[in-house]
């Protein structure tokens, strides 16, 4: 573990106990580490995922509202796991600073003050522009080598620019960068910020099904064994949903540095995934047999 | 595609301009939106078809198609569009105007958006077993056995995958100050 600790608020979203558990956990123990300290929200609730902001306008700022109010009082930076968490809150954090009138109902509503101290951040952000290179490396006891890995972004976490702003909104190089440093080697591919399709899983799978199917091919066809993901929907979404002759594994990029760094519960994490990622890892000795 | 034009209300763009804070006058009709659409392909109209009927006026056309309720907000097309346009806040405006105004909603998509906030108001989080039953009821109720049943098998493989590899929550988790939750529902006058 890191000899220095950076303070951080950490929401983990409603999936955490659910269909992203593995992520959550990954993300907590990489966190721990590389000397990041999360303390968990008190009293989080759901920042309304992608129907708050399709049926409602108030609803949609209102509910993350009340997690980065919840956040003044620590001042500190939140760590969020969940680009669509992390991208409500962002908008709710900018009418905070942006909008006065919101911001004073908001806070005889919720009885807090709006400080600005700390932002939304996204995991991935924190992990590639708080932590030098340098420090995730020592981390390493077994590097990834020879592993090729298609990191995929996703929508939200990187759209709208305006928004979240810290990496390229169509070629990102943040979580390449992580997963080079800790040795594997990602591959150039072409569907990085493509969509898979997200909540459309409920009630039109075959649309997710498709775009997923066409997002798997590409990384098939840049050569990789397996791809990356920095999000809940993105992952469940790409491993159960492709429709392809080899299915390919689809890991969370906090599972992979968890890896390397050697850190307990990896298997268990991996256990759970649709298209199971431990042949592969065990075929290049990346996991005991 | 030829579309015909029917009865013009220009009106309706001013309000779209209004609510959404996007200046949907400023399209001059690249189509960059719609070539980088994913869902563009199970739409009715395209997010650029729709720009243009916003422009015309064309309020039936547009707040009764099926195209609002398929776009998945991924910000691809807002994010390449040379006149700055952002189409997510737009078809957020235009769910939310047809819901006020009466036009039917995509019975299934409507049903995830309404199980998820009903499930946030009970809870403060969503638990996702609940959210998958109210789901599925809300969708039989709109749509018929026809919704219910698209696609029913592979969700239900999906699904029984999922819970198999313990990946669903079997306790729902509940916000203890859902007073809070409760004043954010109010304020929002959302039903």
């Amino acid at each position: 573990m890191s000899s220095k600790t950076i303070e951080y608020s950490y929401y983990p979203g409603c999936t955490a106990e659910g269909t992203s558990v593995e992520f959550d956990r990954s993300a907590r123990a990489v966190c721990q580490a590389v000397g990041i300290e999360l303390t968990d929200l008190e009293d989080w609730s759901c920042c309304g995922a992608s129907s708050a902001h399709s049926l409602d306008h108030e609803l949609a700022r209102a509910l993350p509202g009340r997690n980065v109010a919840q956040a003044q009082e620590a001042g500190l930076d939140t760590v969020i796991p969940c680009p669509a968490c992390y991208q409500n809150s962002m908008r709710a954090d900018r009418a905070f600073r942006q909008e006065e009138d919101w911001r004073r109902k908001m806070e005889s509503l919720l009885d807090f003050e709006y400080t600005g101290q700390g932002r939304p951040r996204h995991l991935l952000d924190v992990l590639s522009h708080d932590i030098d290179t340098e420090t995730i490396k020592e981390q390493v006891v077994k590097p990834l080598t020879g592993l090729k890995v298609a990191s995929y972004y996703g929508c939200v976490l990187v759209r709208p620019p305006e928004v979240t702003g810290w990496d390229d909104p169509e070629h990102p190089t943040t979580m390449d960068a992580l997963l080079e440093a800790v040795g594997a080697m990602p591959v150039d591919w072409s569907y990085k910020v493509d969509c898979c399709g997200a909540s459309m899983t409920f009630p039109r799978g075959a649309v997710v099904a498709e775009l997923s199917t066409k997002i798997v091919e590409g990384a098939i066809e840049a050569g990789a064994n397996c791809i990356a993901s920095a999000c809940g929907i993105c992952q469940i979404n790409l491993d159960t949903r492709q429709a392809v002759q080899d299915k390919m594994p689809i890991l969370y990029f906090t599972e992979l540095m968890a890896l390397a760094f050697g850190l307990d519960g990896v298997g268990k994490w991996l256990g759970k995934h649709g298209v199971d990622p431990r042949p592969l890892l065990r075929e290049r000795d990346l996991l005991a047999r | 595609m030829t579309i015909s034009i029917g009865k013009t209300d220009l009106t309706f763009r001013d309000e779209v301009r209004e609510r959404s804070g996007e200046d949907v006058h400023a399209c001059f009709y690249c189509q960059k939106c719609t070539i980088g659409c994913p869902t563009a392909f199970v739409m009715d109209y395209q997010p650029a078809q729709l720009l243009r009927l916003i422009q015309l006026g064309q309020k039936d056309k547009v707040l009764g198609s099926s195209a609002i309720w398929m776009c998945v907000a991924c910000e691809a097309c807002g994010t390449r569009c040379p006149n700055h346009i952002r189409l997510a806040p737009v078809m957020d405006a235009l769910r939310q105007m047809a819901l006020a105004g009466d036009y039917k909603p995509e019975p299934a998509i409507y049903a995830l958006h309404r199980a998820f906030l009903d499930n946030i108001k009970l809870l403060g989080r969503v638990y996702e077993l609940g959210l998958v039953a109210e789901f599925k009821t809300l969708s039989l109720l709109a749509g018929g056995p026809a919704t219910l049943f698209r696609g029913l098998g592979a969700d239900i493989k999906m699904g029984a995958g999922l819970f198999l590899k313990g990946k669903f929550g079997i306790v729902p988790e509940r916000v203890k100050r859902m007073n809070e939750v409760k004043k954010l529902y109010e304020e929002a006058a959302c039903e």
